[in-house]
C-alpha cells in the first residue's frame, strides 16, 4: 500500500472523516466546564479550530501575503 | 542560607570547558559530550539555599550563584539541551574533515552560549545577569558565523548588531535604575529584588523623567524574546547557521529572555498582548514561508508568545505553565530542527518546493520529526499537552477572554503551521525523487533521545518530576494541575484534528511558492541602505567635491596623512572565524577576570 496511490488517499480521507465525526459526537459524553459561555456550545473546539485555521490561512495568503510577499531572491544583491 | 565565596557557578564548567575543547585535539569530541552532563550534575548537587558572592569594585558585591524560583527548571533544560546539541553536532567524520573543522569553532561557541545562559539563570544580581546575557550574544554570533558561508557571515553580522543595540538599551535601563536607587540611598542597588517591576511597577509607570528605566529594560529583554517588531533577527539569522548550529540557537536566547521576563516582569499586563501578538505573528509568517528551517524559526516566536502571555497573566498557574512550556519547547523545537537539519545535511536542500517524499528513505528522521510536530501541537501523550494547557487554564481562571480565545486559536494554528506543514511538505507532499538515507548514528541518537523525552514527558505519572521543579510547586498533599481529564483530551483532539482538516481542505491555497515575506528586518536590510545610497551618499559626495576643492591646493603627501581612502569589502575579510574566536576568548577572559578579581 503506497501513500501515493489514489485508493490509499481515498481510504485515508474516509477514515479521517469518520474519526472527526466520532470526535464531535463524543462531545455529548463528557462534561465541559465552560468559562465564557460559547466555549460550552456543542462541538465548540471542532468548529472553532476549523474556522480560525481557515481564517488564518486565508488572511495570511490573501492579505499579508499580497502585501509583503517577495521573490526569495529579494535580498540577494 | 549557605554563603560560599569563590565557588564558580555551574555554567562556567561549560564556558571554560568549551573554550578548552579545541586544545584537547582527539579527546575533544568525547569531552564535549561529558561537559554538559557534568554541568547538569553540578546543578543538581548544589544545595538549594546556596548563595555565592564576590566583591566587585570595592563597594559592591556580585551574587554569581543563587537560586531563583525558576532557576531549577531553566538551568536543567539548558544543560540537557547542551548535551543533545553536542551529540547531534558530534564530528564523526573526524576533526580534519570540513565538518570537524567547523565543529572546533561551533562547539566551543555553543558551549560559551549555553553556559552563559545557565549563568543567567543563577545570577543573583542584575550586573551578573547582564554580563552573562551579553556573553550569550557573543557565543551565539560565533555559532552563526561558524557555518562559514557568505550568508551566515552577513546574517551573523546583522544578528550581532541587533543584539548590540538590544544590549545597550538594556544596560541603559539598568544604569538608570541603579543611579535612581543610589540617589534614594539604597545600599544594594544591584540586588534583583529592586528590579522586580512586575504588575505594580508598571501600573505606576509613566513616561516622565526617571521612569524610563523599566521600559528600557523591558525593551532590551523583548529584543531577545523576539517580540515583533524587535524580533525579525530570529527568522533572519537562525536558518543561516549550520544544521547543528540552528539546533543550539533555537534553545537559549529566547528562553533566557522568558526566564528574565518571569524574574522581572511577572504580572505585567502589557506582556499578555505582546505574547498574543507573537503567537499570531508566528503562525501567519510560518504559513507563508517556504524554507523549512524558517518555518520552524517563526514557530519559535509563536511558542514563546504563549510563554510571554503566561508571564503577563502572572498567576502561579500561568508562571508554572510558562516555565514548564519553556522546558518542553526546548526539547521538541530542538527535535524538529534536528529533523530538518538531518534533511538539510543529507540532501543539501532547505526549501519545501525542492523537498517531498522523503518518508521513503528517511524513516527515523520522519518519525522523530512527527513526534516533535505532535509535541509542539500539544497532542495528548506528548510533552506539550501537559505544559501549554496550564497557560490556557490560567487565562480561563482569570476570565481573560481575549487571551483565552486567541491562545486557543493559536493552539489550533500551531498544528496547522508546524504540526502538519513541516512533516507534510518535507516527508510527504510530492515525490521529489530524493532518496537519501537517514543521517549518521550520532544525529539519529540525538533525535531518538529527544523524541523519547517528548513522549515521556506527556505520559501520565512520568511528568511528575517536571511539575516538581516548577517555580511554584504544589503544597504538600495538593495537586499542581491535572492535564488528563476527559473534557481536556477531547477538546484538544477536536481542536487539532479539525485544524488538520482545514489544512487539507485549503491545501491548494497553501501550495509553496518561491517567496519570502517582508519582515521588520526590511528596515535595516533595505530602507537604511537605500537611504544611504540614494540620499546621504549623494549629499556627502557633493560635500566631498567642495572639500576636494578646498583641500586640492594642499600637496598630495600631506593629503595622504590626513585622508586614507576607504577600502571596499574589508569587513568580512578581517572578521574571519579566527578573528571571531580570538575576540570571544578575549572578551570572555576580561569579563571573567573582572568578576573574579
Amino acid at each position: 500500500m503506497k501513500l501515493e496511490d489514489p485508493r490509499t488517499i481515498r481510504l485515508l480521507w474516509i477514515v479521517s472523516l469518520v474519526v472527526l465525526a466520532l470526535l464531535v459526537a463524543a462531545d455529548g459524553l463528557v462534561e465541559h466546564h465552560p468559562h465564557f459561555g460559547i466555549d460550552g456550545s456543542f462541538g465548540f473546539h471542532a468548529w472553532y479550530g476549523f474556522a480560525v485555521c481557515a481564517a488564518m490561512v486565508l488572511v495570511s495568503k490573501f492579505v499579508v501575503g499580497l502585501l509583503l510577499k517577495r521573490r526569495d531572491t529579494y535580498y540577494d544583491d | 542560607m549557605i554563603d560560599a565565596a569563590g565557588l564558580p557557578p555551574p555554567g562556567l564548567i561549560l564556558i571554560l570547558g568549551g573554550l578548552l575543547l579545541p586544545l584537547l585535539r582527539g579527546a575533544g569530541p568525547a569531552v564535549a559530550l561529558a561537559l554538559p552532563l557534568l554541568t547538569l550534575a553540578a546543578i543538581w548537587t548544589l544545595p538549594g539555599d546556596l548563595s555565592v558572592t564576590m566583591p566587585f569594585m570595592g563597594d559592591y558585591t556580585l551574587t554569581v550563584l543563587s537560586w531563583q524560583p525558576a532557576t531549577a527548571v531553566f538551568a536543567t533544560i539548558f544543560a540537557l539541551m547542551a548535551f543533545g546539541g553536542a551529540l547531534f553536532a558530534h564530528p564523526i567524520t573526524g576533526l580534519a574533515s570540513e565538518r570537524g573543522k567547523r565543529w572546533q569553532v561551533e562547539l566551543p561557541a555553543a558551549f560559551v552560549y549555553a553556559g552563559s545562559a545557565i549563568c543567567v539563570t543563577f545570577a543573583g544580581d542584575i550586573l551578573s545577569l547582564f554580563i552573562f546575557w551579553e556573553l550569550m550574544a557573543v557565543g551565539s554570533t560565533v555559532v552563526v558565523w561558524s557555518a562559514g558561508t557568505r550568508e551566515s557571515a552577513r546574517a551573523g553580522l546583522r544578528y550581532a548588531l541587533v543584539h548590540l543595540v538590544g544590549g545597550v538599551v538594556l544596560m541603559a535601563g539598568i544604569l538608570a535604575h541603579v543611579f535612581a536607587l543610589q540617589s534614594q540611598g539604597v545600599a544594594d542597588p544591584l540586588a534583583l529584588s529592586h528590579f522586580g517591576f512586575g504588575a505594580a511597577g508598571f501600573d505606576a509607570l509613566s513616561f516622565g523623567a526617571g521612569q524610563a528605566a523599566p521600559w528600557l529594560i523591558l525593551i532590551g529583554v523583548l529584543v531577545n524574546a523576539a517580540a515583533p517588531p524587535l524580533g525579525s533577527w530570529l527568522a533572519d539569522t537562525y536558518p543561516e547557521a549550520s544544521e547543528s548550529g540552528t539546533v543550539f540557537l533555537s534553545a537559549f536566547t529566547t528562553k533566557t529572555a522568558v526566564y528574565v521576563l518571569m524574574l522581572l516582569f511577572a504580572g505585567t499586563e502589557l506582556l499578555v498582548y505582546v505574547g498574543l501578538a507573537m503567537a499570531v505573528y508566528g503562525i501567519v509568517y510560518a504559513i507563508l514561508e517556504n524554507d523549512m528551517r524558517r518555518i520552524l524559526a517563526y514557530s519559535i516566536v509563536n511558542q514563546v508568545g504563549f510563554m510571554v502571555c503566561g508571564i503577563g497573566i502572572g498567576t502561579a498557574m500561568a508562571l508554572n505553565g510558562a516555565a514548564a512550556h519553556a522546558f518542553a519547547h526546548i526539547i521538541y523545537k530542538a527535535l524538529l530542527l534536528m529533523s530538518a537539519g538531518s534533511v538539510l545535511y543529507m540532501t543539501g536542500k532547505r526549501k519545501c518546493t525542492d523537498l517531498g517524499g522523503l518518508y521513503h528513505s528517511m524513516p527515523i528522521t520522519m518519525i522523530c520529526g512527527i513526534v516533535g510536530a505532535l509535541a509542539i501541537s500539544s497532542f495528548p501523550l506528548t510533552s506539550g499537552f501537559v505544559t501549554k494547557s496550564m497557560i490556557n487554564q490560567a487565562a480561563a481562571d482569570q476570565h481573560h477572554a481575549l487571551a483565552w480565545f486567541v491562545l486557543t486559536a493559536a493552539s489550533a494554528g500551531v498544528f496547522l503551521h508546524a504540526g502538519i506543514k513541516f512533516p507534510w511538505f518535507v516527508f510527504f507532499q510530492k515525490d521529489s525523487g530524493l532518496r537519501p538515507p537517514d543521517p549518521p548514528w550520532n544525529m539519529r541518537a540525538a533525535m531518538i533521545f529527544f523524541a523519547v523525552l517528548c513522549v515521556g514527558l506527556g505520559i501520565p505519572g512520568v511528568y511528575g518530576p517536571l511539575y516538581a521543579i516548577l517555580p511554584y510547586p504544589a503544597a504538600a498533599g495538593e495537586t499542581l494541575y491535572v492535564p488528563y481529564t476527559g473534557a481536556h483530551v477531547l477538546s484538544q483532539l477536536q481542536l487539532l484534528l479539525f485544524s488538520g482538516l482545514a489544512f487539507f481542505v485549503l491545501l491548494p491555497v497553501l501550495k509553496r511558492t518561491l517567496t519570502i515575506t517582508i519582515d521588520a528586518d526590511w528596515f535595516y536590510r533595505r530602507m537604511f541602505p537605500a537611504l544611504w545610497k540614494h540620499l546621504l551618499r549623494p549629499v556627502f559626495a557633493a560635500l566631498g567635491e567642495l572639500r576636494d576643492g578646498i583641500l586640492g591646493g594642499i600637496p598630495d603627501d600631506v593629503k595622504r596623512i590626513v585622508y586614507s581612502a576607504p577600502r571596499e569589502n574589508s569587513m568580512f575579510q578581517e572578521w574571519g572565524l579566527g578573528g571571531a574566536m580570538l575576540t570571544i576568548t578575549a572578551i570572555l577572559f576580561v569579563s571573567l577576570m573582572l568578576s573574579f578579581a
